[in-house]
């Protein structure tokens, strides 16, 4: 039997959860991450709505502490306070799951499209962005996203955020997820044991301790790289142009490339579907190929994954790169043929 | 455990009574293998290896909502936030207003010595009127908050709100006991403990009392 379903975004990533074997959802409400938690509570899920985000992170702290799958959602300014319990979560390696549901500037109006909580989400904490990013393109996706999210951040213990926006949790589009939802799920496992005494610090005496505690992370970080990063790569083979774009701009970016393609433009797309860990190796491999004369960087916010394209390219790949900016501004397919046909190599 | 395990805190510190006095009723009421303690950032994170008791450190004024979200997830435990009165009254208390108001079945431990100890002896919300401080150099021109009769009338009436002080080793016991049985019986708890703190009243021997004795007055000892 099929499991197509006309469902929203924010119905897509409650699902998810369910599915994902979520337990609680700590929760503020703030558009347009809202509905993610009314949709979660109205499937009579538990949840407790705190008087702050920062009250939420650090109940999701204390609930994985205790071994509880816990999660929450939010967006821009509620991202900001989130980014307190994610700096523990981070620190402590702990499995905490956040959907950020990105908009444009604090409130009202502009809170549907944006890409201006990439740095936010990557670096936001007082630490060294050592947590799972992901950056889905698509409802499909968004779920598959959602279910990595818990399953790779009980795993590997980093922190996990699926950084989408106001637009994709508003769209409302026939999904099937019937070949998704066979994904296992990675049971929760008490971080703090019932059977045994742990003293657990998340300060250090010495500066030496903390850095050895970093490097340690750091060392873990990498080495999960080659199982977490991912990218999509579309018409790469012989582009002498290749855009990079993440989630929803992605989305315009692949049916722009339709359109080009048939007008004869030799282009092609690299789409990060993680942001951390980046698929480094990958986004050489494509960039780096001597056919590729130039890259455009096409992102609603003022360079926040160019910066992150030009920070993990090697440094010997020495390509053109064009970074292209709509801060907090919805991204055609059209904007992004014209911008690709005025382009000279 | 029997390691000898050296206490960090300053010399002349509270911290040490509170911490043993907690100790010896949850082991007491046959409760230490299911207490979690948490500690918040101040001067309570140096106890983190202190108690044979599952114990982290959290954030600054963040202890109480990890802890409420602890023993959500483990309602079996006896979950007990250890904290500084700025922690508890400045920066965390709108968490700490808001557990108490949705009656949290936690313990929230409240260490007041009236300055912040751990960044150097600031003004703290508990800091007397006129009291100089590193940042009230003229002296205090706030009264201070006196946080159990601030919090009761937002409480459940079987909560349990109380304040001792840590020259009152029994009175200190007699609450703890209130407050985890409070915590069994489903309902939030919380007790004060006026400190001392010599290293920041810059007081000597006999003149640490006699100013943890003055600071009665104030903040009146009992069941609130």
């Amino acid at each position: 039997m099929s499991e197509k379903k006309f469902i929203s975004g924010s119905q897509v990533a409650v699902q998810a959860a369910i599915d994902a074997g979520a337990q609680m959802m700590y929760g503020y409400p703030i558009t347009p991450a809202t509905e993610v938690f009314t949709g979660w509570i109205k499937n009579k899920q538990p949840y407790l709505q705190t008087e702050d985000e920062i009250a939420a992170g650090f109940a999701i702290c204390g609930a994985v502490l205790a071994g509880q799958k816990a999660f929450t959602a939010t967006s821009g300014p509620g991202h900001v306070l989130m980014q307190d319990g994610l700096s523990m979560a981070e620190a402590m390696r702990l499995p905490f799951v956040l959907i950020a549901a990105q908009r444009g500037g604090p409130s009202s109006g502009t809170v549907i499209y944006s890409q201006q909580e990439v740095t936010l989400a990557c670096y936001g904490g007082n630490g060294e962005g050592l947590r799972l990013v992901y950056s889905p393109c698509g409802l499909e996706e968004l779920y598959e996203l959602t279910r990595r999210a818990f399953n790779e951040s009980w795993k590997y213990r980093f922190p996990a955020i699926v950084l989408t926006d106001g637009y994709t949790l508003k769209t409302t589009a026939v999904v099937d997820l019937e070949n998704l939802q066979k994904i296992e799920n990675i049971p929760p496992h008490a971080l703090v044991p019932e059977d045994k005494i742990i003293h657990w610090p998340n300060i250090y005496t010495f500066e030496e301790e903390l850095f050895e505690e970093l490097n340690s992370a750091k060392a873990d970080f990498e080495n999960i790289a080659d199982e977490v990063a991912s990218a999509e790569t579309i018409e790469v083979e012989d582009a002498e142009i290749i855009i990079v774009a993440h989630g929803i701009v992605g989305s315009s970016t692949k049916e722009a490339i339709k359109q080009l393609r048939i007008d004869g433009f030799k282009v092609g797309m690299f789409r990060p579907i993680t942001l951390r860990p980046f698929a480094k190796k990958q986004l050489d491999k494509v960039i780096g190929a001597s056919q590729v004369k130039k890259v455009v960087v096409i992102e609603s916010s003022m360079g926040q994954l160019a910066r992150i394209v030009r920070d993990e390219l090697a440094p010997e790949i020495d390509k053109s790169l064009v970074s292209l900016h709509y801060a907090g501004l919805g991204v055609e397919t059209q904007e992004i043929i014209n911008q690709i046909e005025k382009i000279t190599l | 455990m029997t390691d000898f395990i050296p206490a960090k805190f300053c010399p002349g510190c509270g911290y040490p009574i509170v911490l043993m006095m907690m100790h010896n009723i949850l082991k007491e009421l046959n409760l230490n293998t299911r207490a979690v303690l948490g500690l918040d950032i101040g001067c309570s994170l140096l106890a983190w290896n202190f108690l044979p008791i599952n114990t982290f450190q959290t954030h600054h004024g963040r202890v109480t909502p990890t802890m409420l979200g602890f023993k959500r997830a483990r309602p079996n435990s006896i979950c007990i936030g250890m904290t500084g009165d700025g922690g508890a009254y400045a920066i965390g208390m709108q968490s700490l207003a808001h557990a108490i108001k949705r009656d949290e079945p936690i313990t929230v431990i409240v260490v007041n010595n009236t300055v912040y100890g751990m960044t150097g002896g600031q003004t703290a919300p508990t800091t007397l009127h006129g009291q100089k401080t590193d940042t009230s150099l003229e002296g205090n021109i706030d009264n201070p908050i006196s946080g159990p009769e601030f919090f009761r009338p937002l409480a459940h009436k079987d909560a349990f709100f109380a304040r001792s002080a840590v020259n009152e080793p029994k009175q200190i016991q007699e609450y703890f006991r209130k407050a985890f049985e409070t915590q069994q019986a489903g309902h939030f708890s919380m007790v004060e403990i006026m400190s001392f703190c010599p290293t920041h009243w810059k007081t000597k021997g006999a003149d640490t009392i006699a100013h943890l004795n003055e600071l009665k007055e104030t903040f009146k000892l009992g069941i609130i």
